[in-house]
């Protein structure tokens, strides 16, 4: 009982900490909700915005209307008419993406089919310039997937049935789930994952260590309190903290991102809190290795950063990897909740789609808190 | 000066003294550099495929050979309805359902052909245009082929696609270049505000307030350190990628140099700016955190600038790693000059004076 | 007393934090080669008004100079001319004894011999012949402040600064402690101190006693016993204190 009283006053005491930093608290709170709507409306793998030059030594009436066509598509913008010699330096100072390079005997031509399919990985394209193809295109490939991307869909306007007249074997695409292919959808998820981890890990390291650099944490483990509560104590209000955090980002994610979430809110919640224990978990482990703030600092703020973004399948697929970098990656918690998430918020599938991740997310979680006390406690003897 | 030389001194001993951070700011770039460029691909290979085959005609039976035989795709199912592919695409089993319609074949040689449909996972966007695009593409050509086989008019090869200065389309020598920056955005910022936040916490700077050691000086003696660091660890990458993935500059080192000089003053600027109005170190880190985030995020190092809305275009302008993160790739894989590139190294000449004049100025030593 | 130069002057010095007032119109005199006591209790205002006097916190109002030179518009001059030790130890632990002794001797514009000689002739008075390489973070408490309060004074400034010294530090490190604020008091050096130690204060040549702010109580410890029929300093502080509005 007495015990008890004691936990709740380290839970009152932790609460206090954050509420007398409100400079500090307006941080925690401000940053997802101003990364979450910046990042969710800003950021798209979509190339949808493609310049381009043309080079035509006799830009006739036929030519002018070919141009016409291509830059009344929303992802083409024209950047006007360029001589043949500066093509290197247009691509190079960035002034167009492609040039798309008429030959002087377009007109007589007026048949343009596809040649060329969109390079595929590892199978080049044909590069060269035979003098004889009636349109070249001449892409900045630096970035490759502005090139592939602009490939294709210049290739369907350049062959559409009713631009130059030729027919081709009727393919009709369409997207599922996201048809305006908002990459919205497949950011929040990633997004949550990422923010999520580090400010919880980033609170919990730094509050334990702090304690430990300033000595407070000597005279909080000679109270009658056990070790364990004291850490749990020191959880339970970056917990709550990171709660309203979740809701307030689930609600801007539904009403302002228009994120469906057409399926399990409940699930939803329930995989984030399940991520968010492991996130503060993984703050609490970090603690126990490191001695100084800063030194807990550079670990969970600048290490975890880049594997975050780089291998939990938020930004490069999972799939596309290589199979040694693919078991890294399922070290990575962020990973198994964004794909939980994604699926249940934007493929709206019920929660036993996800028993999978959640069951290796309550693992990761169990085990570092079993790793985490463990060292603790060895610290102490 | 004297006195600079002396801080300096001071700063090193301290760095290499520290247990932790001298191999970090070593082996988490290495690290960085043997890894990630495996991952940083948005090359999408691997694509699996449903297939609805209503039509069980000779084409249709070809087409879904010649996408079985292909390296980027794999065939995960054969559906007899739609539904079933469906369920396989919810499942995460396939990622496009490729539908031939009843009567295709025979559709062919008439003026209006039946469409193929295609219909891909739309979560990935990237993942699920690309791909689609792709199988567009197989049943175009596997189309044409059998028309040529026919003997009707064979398609006239006139369209060409030139892919100038990374002709392979290697997504990795996209990446790297990206890489190398957002290791100096994370070194160069994280450390020096990290360093002098520490100071205050632990009482240090009070007694160098106390001195008459100039405002200019002191922040000097903050930043100098990361900015050899930085160097360091630029040359070191710049030394990984030529060697282990064969990327070599295109343009010229010492442009890349000037560029990343620029840059890491703008970084250690902002860094120590922040740590000066921050009054501990979990604000200075959140802060940092926030901004760090968005370079990474919005200035095209992983996604296009092109590709967000006007408004984000307009906010990566006043993101200094946007032009830098323009000038690498254009001086590591296009060959650009410093001439085509002057408005960039004036815009990130800009942002160090006005961040190293900011971290100058908010360094108080009155309260 | 004697009619030496007088080398910091206060003038109806305050410092207000929005409605507070730490420090209120406190005015004195401190003369060239003094020990000069500055007491109060915790919360009292000692560390604000010695903040304000080194250049670290700008008045509210109220004016005051150290060593000729204006403590608001001159901050940077006085800097030169001062050594401060603070209440925090604040040396770099992670530097050693000696590499402490060069970055303050550097900062200050010793030459390069000079900081040698001075060291040298530091580390032996100190007895800390075998230490020199020693990081600072390894020192037992009373050491370091030894060391700190030779660092500061390693420049020769004209007048030191020193802020609860010898706070959780041995009585017989706090004698010799003493020793050497006497040695650099008898070398022309002004010491300006706040300590909590009663008997600390029987050793200055004179002290203040603030109280909620304001100067209470200055002048030599034998005439402030006198004139307020105390038995020791001590005693004296205590019936001053206890009319205190605030504590910490």
């Amino acid at each position: 009982m007495k015990a008890r009283n004691g936990f709740f006053a380290f839970v009152r005491k932790e609460t206090l900490h954050i509420l007398r930093d409100p400079r500090t608290m307006l941080i925690v709170l401000g940053i997802p909700v101003v990364q979450l709507l910046l990042f969710g409306f800003a950021i798209s793998t979509e190339v949808n915005n493609i310049d381009f030059a043309v080079a035509a030594p006799h830009p006739s009436e036929t030519v002018r209307r070919v141009v016409a066509r291509i830059a009344a598509n929303d992802y083409f913008t024209f950047r006007g008419y360029v001589d043949a010699a500066r093509i290197d330096r247009v691509l190079r100072t960035a002034e167009a993406d492609v040039v798309v390079v008429f030959a002087d005997d377009f007109d007589r031509r007026r048949t343009v089919s596809c040649a060329a399919i969109p390079a595929a990985a590892g199978e080049t394209t044909l590069a060269v310039a035979d003098g004889k193809a009636a349109v070249q295109l001449i892409f900045d490939a630096s970035n490759p997937n502005t090139a592939a991307a602009g490939a294709g869909y210049l290739q369907s306007i350049l062959t559409g049935e009713d631009s130059l007249g030729t027919e081709r074997a009727g393919v009709e695409m369409r997207l599922l789930y996201n048809p305006q292919m908002k990459s919205a959808y497949n950011f929040v998820p990633g997004i949550m994952g990422l923010l999520f981890i580090l400010i919880c890990s980033i609170m919990t390291s730094v509050s334990i260590v702090r304690e430990k650099e300033s000595g407070t944490m000597e005279v909080l483990l000679v109270s009658p309190v056990r070790p364990v509560w004291i850490v749990f104590a020191k959880m339970i209000p970056y917990f709550l903290l990171s709660c309203f955090d979740l809701s307030v980002i689930l609600l801007l994610a539904r009403y302002v991102l228009g994120v469906p979430m057409s399926g399990s809110i409940a699930g939803i919640v329930g995989v984030s809190i399940l991520y968010l224990l492991l996130a503060l978990a993984l703050g609490l482990f970090i603690s126990t290795i490191a001695d100084r703030q800063a030194t807990a600092l550079v670990i969970s703020a600048m290490l975890m950063l880049l594997p975050v973004i780089m291998l939990s399948g938020m930004v490069f697929p999972v799939e596309n990897m290589p199979g040694v970098l693919q078991a890294l990656s399922c070290a990575i918690p962020a990973r198994w909740y964004i794909e939980a998430v994604r699926k249940l918020m934007v493929q709206a599938l019920p929660f036993s789609a996800v028993v999978r991740e959640f069951l290796i997310l309550l693992a990761m979680t169990l085990a570092l808190i079993g790793i985490a006390l463990r060292k603790f406690n060895d610290k102490l003897e | 000066m004297r006195t600079l030389f002396v801080l300096l001194d001071k700063e090193f001993r301290q760095f290499f003294r520290n247990p932790f951070l001298p191999k970090m700011v070593i082996v988490f770039p290495l690290m960085v550099m043997f890894v990630i460029p495996w991952v940083a691909t948005l090359d999408v290979r691997h694509i699996d495929v449903a297939v609805v085959d209503h039509d069980c005609s000779q084409t249709s039976r070809r087409i879904v050979a010649k996408v079985a035989a292909s390296d980027c795709f794999t065939l995960r199912k054969t559906a007899g309805v739609y539904g079933a592919a469906l369920r396989s695409l919810e499942d995460g089993e396939a990622d496009v359902i490729l539908e031939i319609p009843r009567g295709f074949e025979r559709a062919l040689t008439t003026a209006a052909p039946d469409r193929v449909s295609i219909a891909a996972n739309g979560v990935n966007a990237l993942k699920g245009s690309l791909g689609g695009q792709y199988l567009m593409a197989v049943v175009g050509e596997t189309v044409a082929e059998l028309a040529r086989e026919q003997g009707r008019v064979p398609p006239d090869e006139t369209l060409v696609v030139q892919n100038r200065y990374n002709p392979t389309l290697e997504y990795r020598y996209f990446m790297i270049p990206a890489l190398m920056i957002m290791l100096l955005v994370m070194l160069c910022g994280f450390l020096p505000a990290l360093n002098l936040v520490s100071e205050k916490e632990i009482g240090t700077i009070e007694q160098i307030n106390v001195t008459p050691v100039g405002r200019l000086t002191f922040a000097l003696a903050k930043l100098i350190p990361f900015w050899v660091i930085g160097l360091v660890v630029l040359g070191l990458t710049m030394v990984v990628a030529r060697l282990v993935y064969g990327l070599a500059p295109a343009g010229s080192i010492p442009s890349i140099f000037l560029a990343a000089a620029l840059f890491i003053f703008t970084m250690s600027g902002l860094g120590l700016g922040i740590a000066n109005g921050s009054a501990n170190m979990q604000q200075t880190m959140f802060v940092m955190f926030f901004f760090v985030m968005i370079f990474i995020l919005m200035s095209g190092l992983v996604t296009p600038i092109e590709s967000m809305p006007r408004w984000a275009q307009y906010i990566s302008r006043f993101l200094p790693p946007s032009y830098f993160v323009d000038s690498m790739r254009a001086l590591y894989l296009k060959g650009a000059t410093l001439a085509d590139l002057w408005m960039n190294y004036a815009a990130l000449a800009l942002f160090a004076v006005v961040f190293n004049g900011w971290a100058a100025r908010s360094y108080r030593k009155q309260l | 007393m004697n009619n030496s130069e007088i080398i910091l002057s206060v003038r109806e010095l305050t410092k207000r934090f929005g409605t507070f007032t730490a420090v209120d119109r406190i005015s004195f005199e401190v003369r060239r080669g003094e020990i000069f006591g500055f007491l109060g209790a915790n919360g009292a205002g000692k560390t604000t008004a010695m903040r304000m006097l080194c250049g670290l916190s700008y008045p509210t109002a109220g004016f005051g100079t150290v060593a000729g030179y204006d403590i608001a518009t001159q901050g940077e001059a006085i800097k030169r001319r001062i050594g401060y030790m603070s209440q925090r130890f604040s040396l770099y632990d992670d530097l050693t004894v000696m590499e402490n002794i060069r970055l303050f001797g550097g900062i200050y514009g010793l030459s390069r011999r000079e900081i040698l000689r001075r060291a040298a002739e530091l580390l032996r008075r100190l007895g800390f012949r075998g230490e020199a390489r020693t990081r600072v973070g390894a020192l037992p408490l009373g050491w370091k402040q030894k060391l700190a309060f030779a660092v500061a004074t390693l420049h020769r400034p004209e007048v030191v600064f020193l802020d609860e010294p010898t706070g959780g530090v041995d009585p017989v490190t706090r004698r010799q402690f003493w020793e050497l604020i006497y040695e650099a008091a008898a070398g022309g050096t002004t010491i300006f101190v706040t300590t909590h130690y009663m008997d600390e204060a029987e050793y200055c040549s004179r002290v203040s006693i603030m109280v909620d702010g304001r100067i209470r109580a200055i002048g030599t410890p034998a005439e402030l016993k006198r004139q307020f029929a105390a038995e020791s300093v001590d005693e004296l502080f205590r019936s001053l204190a206890r009319g205190a509005k605030r504590s910490e």
